[in-house]
């Protein structure tokens, strides 16, 4: 089988959306040392008192349009999924109080998933859907320190919401026949961050960027869980409870520089570290005593992100961008769970601002992520004290589509 | 607006017409036309006979999910992925409590469910949460391509009237085809054939020999193959070449038919079916607080008997030199019920003339002969039938009445009337070898001439037996575990004891698509048979 080497190969992604900016995500979602616009105070808030305006606004939204299909060659079992269309959107606002001094708000969202399979379909003991939404709100402040030095950075305010629903096992039925699922709910869940970065330019042509958000934990404290189509016995102690989990949103860490080749052209590269080693096991204790917990081993592992991107100034208001990344999984071998089914990937991007007036500009970007088909499985559900793996191909399909402004004052 | 400006518009909104995103597509996706093959075999307009395990039967009744588990529903949705297939219509119930319904009144009870008592004991109870709504004279109209008609016997498929509402009071035609038959006078086969098939299966047989063995052996052996089945009593046996000639008939009217590919499934033994082999034949506990003290009492109540019952009967031919006539229970094991063997010669007289003549009163003499002049106690060979568990130890109030017509106190007549304890368990209660030799001959028999039926036609074979005593035996290991035949446990069997769980028939689809793959050179996939459930639990019982 032509693909059966993918499976030796890790998975990435996680449940991390790279959409922060139609500029930087047209470049091969690169920014860390791109000076262009307001989008650096998610990407590198150090870099904003680089910016000319006074007051430059970024603003935007995408639209996710991804699908993946699972299917298992020994049954004939084909599913896809039919998720929602995903709107991970930005907004930057960044203000020069003085010339080495900039402030500016951010409010950005990059973790989230939506992932809708058919309701009892062969992995619905794993997962039927999960919608997982994290808006991060974010002060910023860059300070020029001489001028080839800045540092910024700020706290980060998070507030975060899960929707995840499972059935209980593969078999448990109420009598009529209909699967017996749990819903688990939390929304309003905040939590404290923080990001710092610097940024470098040792000639006017080379910027260096380093910029690190630290990791957050969500803890979801009594929340709800709804138990559905439970049947009337002993062997089924499930009714409505509170339960209390945590999910990571981890550290990144992202160091690249650009290089500014003419008027026209200039390259950008990132290197991206993302440190979901903190993703150990999803664990969700019901406050019920009767309803045994659930835990749900990820072992995540740190993964990596190399992104690539140009930009060439094509006329007085158009700006073409064009990019490439590979995105390297922090799924391992046999972990590959159904509610995150991603495995590495390569991104394709491209975009353009057009400059509708001196101070405002369309940014448009579009990207096509690539997946391989893997065959792959995850090893630890457990029935009856037995590891009972779900396996299969997975293939997947991403395009995103972005629209944003841009407005400098 | 410039045009150069109009132009970038149009590239924007072109990348985002763009973005729509096209479905992942696999290297070899399994719902392309060719990711499988049929084979030799059409898989077009499947039809399946057979009975109740052909419907779907499951927990003593038949209801909606158990029909959506059948094996030939599993079947059916297999065959949808090799190739174009019709819809696989089943003649579905009202509702998932089982029963049925006759002008209103029940005719059959709901299904069972596995219930706890307050001491965590899990017992088969008849559902209560909702009542039979299946109304036997709604006649559904239209083809049915699971023709599984619970409680036919081989040659019922042959017979006109079956379905005939008029005669199912009566017990002359069935409840469950009167559901779906074509027109009063039609026939199972004939309705099947109807249908153009282009595939069939057939298991029948099992109610052949089953009503005999489920009654504990109350019925006869056919052995004349000339008496028209027309004359059978409806536990008998049914003879093996008549047998053999309704299903070579069967088959043949099939094939007539267009089902030139179909599978043949055969008949397991029913010392491979938990209904026969859950209830040991010694379950009385000397630590049983209600049986316990007894046992002194008892001993010497079946002392004064048993120098008569080795006098009379000798020693036991299954344990030459050691006789198993005499009664006794155990101080420190468990003991053997008591059972009535109507194979054992009857010794009543002799035994009430040996009472008398040791000096017990000729009235109670009498009685001892009478109850215990077929009796002995049970052995390994014995079949004790799964319903005689809930009976075993319990006083039957009808034997207290016979006994009190013939005069004896009410506490007298109860202390002769413990099931298996001081009565002897009734006849069909218990499967004693001289019947399950009967039923041991008649299955193989059959079998004999399935398996060569299937030959001759080059039709592909399914040896259900040796699945069973897979199950029965060490078990079918699957990726959640082993299905084994244990009553209520094992995962094979549903709460009946003798239907299956829809793991049981998942697993029986997969022998059956194995069989189906050699015999046609076909590549139909299996199922998981993890994904199927086995019993339901409910609290939802009386």
């Amino acid at each position: 089988m032509v693909f059966a080497l993918a499976s030796a190969v890790t998975y990435a992604g996680g449940y991390r959306v790279a959409v922060q900016g139609q500029r930087a995500l047209a470049m091969g979602h690169t920014g860390v040392a791109v000076v262009n616009s307001a989008e650096l105070g998610f990407f590198n808030p150090s870099g904003l008192v680089y910016l000319e305006n006074q007051l430059t606004i970024s603003a935007g939204a995408s639209a996710i349009f991804s699908d993946v299909a699972w299917q298992n060659e020994d049954t004939g079992e084909i599913f896809r999924t039919d998720n929602p269309v995903g709107t991970p959107f930005y907004f930057n606002i960044a203000y020069k109080l003085k010339d080495w001094l900039s402030v500016g708000l951010s409010v950005y969202t990059p973790y989230g998933s939506t992932v809708e399979w058919e309701d009892d379909w062969a992995g619905s003991h794993l997962i039927n859907n999960i919608d997982l939404q994290a808006i991060y709100i974010q002060p910023v402040v860059s300070v020029k320190a001489t001028d080839w030095l800045s540092f910024g950075g700020g706290p980060i305010y998070v507030t975060g919401s899960v929707n995840y629903n499972r059935n209980l096992n593969r078999t448990l039925t109420d009598i009529e026949g209909n699967r017996s699922n749990v819903t688990i709910d939390a929304s309003g869940v905040t939590e404290w961050g923080w990001s710092l970065s610097t940024m470098i330019t040792p000639t006017d042509k080379l910027r260096i960027g380093v910029n690190y958000r630290s990791e957050i934990i969500m803890e979801a404290e009594d929340a709800d869980a709804d138990f559905q189509n439970i049947p009337n016995t002993p062997l089924a102690p499930f009714s409505d409870t509170t339960f209390d989990a945590s999910l990571p949103l981890p550290a990144e860490l992202t160091v690249g520089l650009s290089y500014e080749l003419n008027e026209k052209w200039l390259l950008a590269f990132d290197y991206n570290r993302t440190y979901w080693g903190v993703y150990e096991s999803l664990d969700i204790d019901f406050a019920d005593p009767n309803i045994p917990d659930s835990q749900n081993p990820r072992n995540y592992e740190d993964s990596s992100t190399w992104r690539f991107g140009a930009q060439y100034i094509a006329t007085d208001v158009l700006t073409l961008r064009a990019g490439y990344y590979f995105d390297e999984s922090p799924v391992q071998d046999g972990y590959f769970a159904p509610e995150t089914p991603r495995n590495d990937s390569m991104g394709f991007t491209g975009g353009l601002s057009l400059d509708v007036t001196s101070k405002l500009a369309i940014d448009a970007s579009f990207a096509y992520l690539r997946f391989d088909e893997v065959d792959a499985s995850y090893d630890y559900y457990m029935e009856n004290g037995q590891q009972v793996p779900f396996s299969g191909t997975y293939n997947s399909s991403t395009f995103i589509a972005g629209l944003g402004l841009t407005y400098k004052l | 607006m410039n045009t150069q400006m109009k132009k970038y518009y149009l590239y924007i909104a072109l990348l985002a017409v763009g973005m729509v995103s096209c479905e992942p597509e696999f290297e070899d996706q399994v719902d392309d036309s060719d990711a499988y093959s049929s084979g030799e075999a059409d898989f077009s307009n499947y039809v399946a006979l057979g009975n109740s395990l052909t419907a779907g039967f499951a927990d003593n009744a038949l209801y909606i999910t158990g029909q959506q588990n059948s094996y030939p529903n599993i079947l059916a949705q297999q065959f949808a992925r090799v190739q174009e297939t019709e819809d696989f219509d089943q003649p579905l119930m009202a509702d998932n409590a089982g029963g049925l319904l006759l002008n209103g009144s029940v005719f059959a009870g709901t299904r069972l469910v596995l219930a706890f008592d307050a001491q965590g004991n899990a017992t088969p109870r008849a559902y209560t949460g909702s009542q039979p709504s299946t109304e036997i004279t709604n006649r559904l109209t239209g083809d049915y391509n699971n023709m599984g008609v619970p409680g036919a016997k081989s040659f019922h498929l042959l017979a006109p009237g079956y379905g005939n509402v008029a005669g199912v009071a009566t017990g002359a035609a069935n409840p469950y085809f009167a559901r779906f038959a074509s027109a009063d006078e039609a026939t199972v086969i004939g309705d099947a054939a109807a249908q153009n098939p282009t595939f069939f299966s057939l298991w029948i047989g099992n109610n052949d020999v089953l009503s005999f063995a489920t009654s504990g052996g109350a019925g006869v052996y056919q052995d004349d193959p000339t008496v028209s089945p027309a004359n059978y009593g409806p536990n008998d046996i049914t003879n093996p070449m008549v047998f053999a000639g309704v299903y070579s008939g069967l088959v043949e009217t099939m094939i007539n038919a267009g089902a030139e590919e179909g599978v043949l499934i055969n008949i397991p033994n029913v010392t491979d079916v938990p209904y026969f082999t859950t209830v040991p034949f010694a379950p009385l506990s000397p630590a049983n607080p209600s049986f316990g003290p007894m046992i002194p009492t008892l001993n010497a109540t079946f002392a004064q008997l048993n120098p008569a019952l080795t006098a009379l009967r000798g020693v036991s031919e299954e344990t030459p030199g050691e006789s198993v006539y005499s009664i006794e229970f155990s101080q420190s094991a468990a003991s053997p019920v008591l059972i009535h063997d109507e194979s054992l010669p009857n010794i009543s007289e002799q035994l009430t003339q040996a009472l008398i003549g040791g000096g017990l009163d000729p009235g109670l003499a009498t009685i001892y002969g009478m109850q215990y002049g077929q009796a002995r106690q049970a052995t390994a060979q014995d079949l004790l039938v799964l319903t005689s568990s809930s009976a075993i130890g319990q006083v039957n109030t009808g034997r207290v009445a016979a006994l009190m017509a013939m005069g004896l106190t009410q506490e007298q007549a109860g202390q002769l009337s413990v099931n298996g304890v001081t009565y002897p368990m009734e006849d069909h209660l218990v499967l004693v070898p001289s019947e399950q030799a009967m039923i041991s001959s008649a299955t193989q028999a059959y079998n004999q001439a399935i398996r060569g039926i299937a030959e001759a036609n080059g039709l592909a074979f399914v040896d259900a037996a040796a699945i069973l005593q897979e199950t029965a035996g060490g078990g079918i290991p699957f990726d959640g575990g082993v299905v084994t035949s244990a009553f209520a446990t094992g995962g094979a069997f549903s709460l009946d004891g003798v239907h299956l769980t829809p793991r049981g028939y998942a697993l029986i689809a997969n022998r059956i698509i194995e069989a189906i793959n050699t015999t046609y050179g076909a590549s139909v996939p299996e199922v998981n048979i993890g994904n199927y459930g086995t019993v339901t639990p409910s609290q939802n019982v009386n």
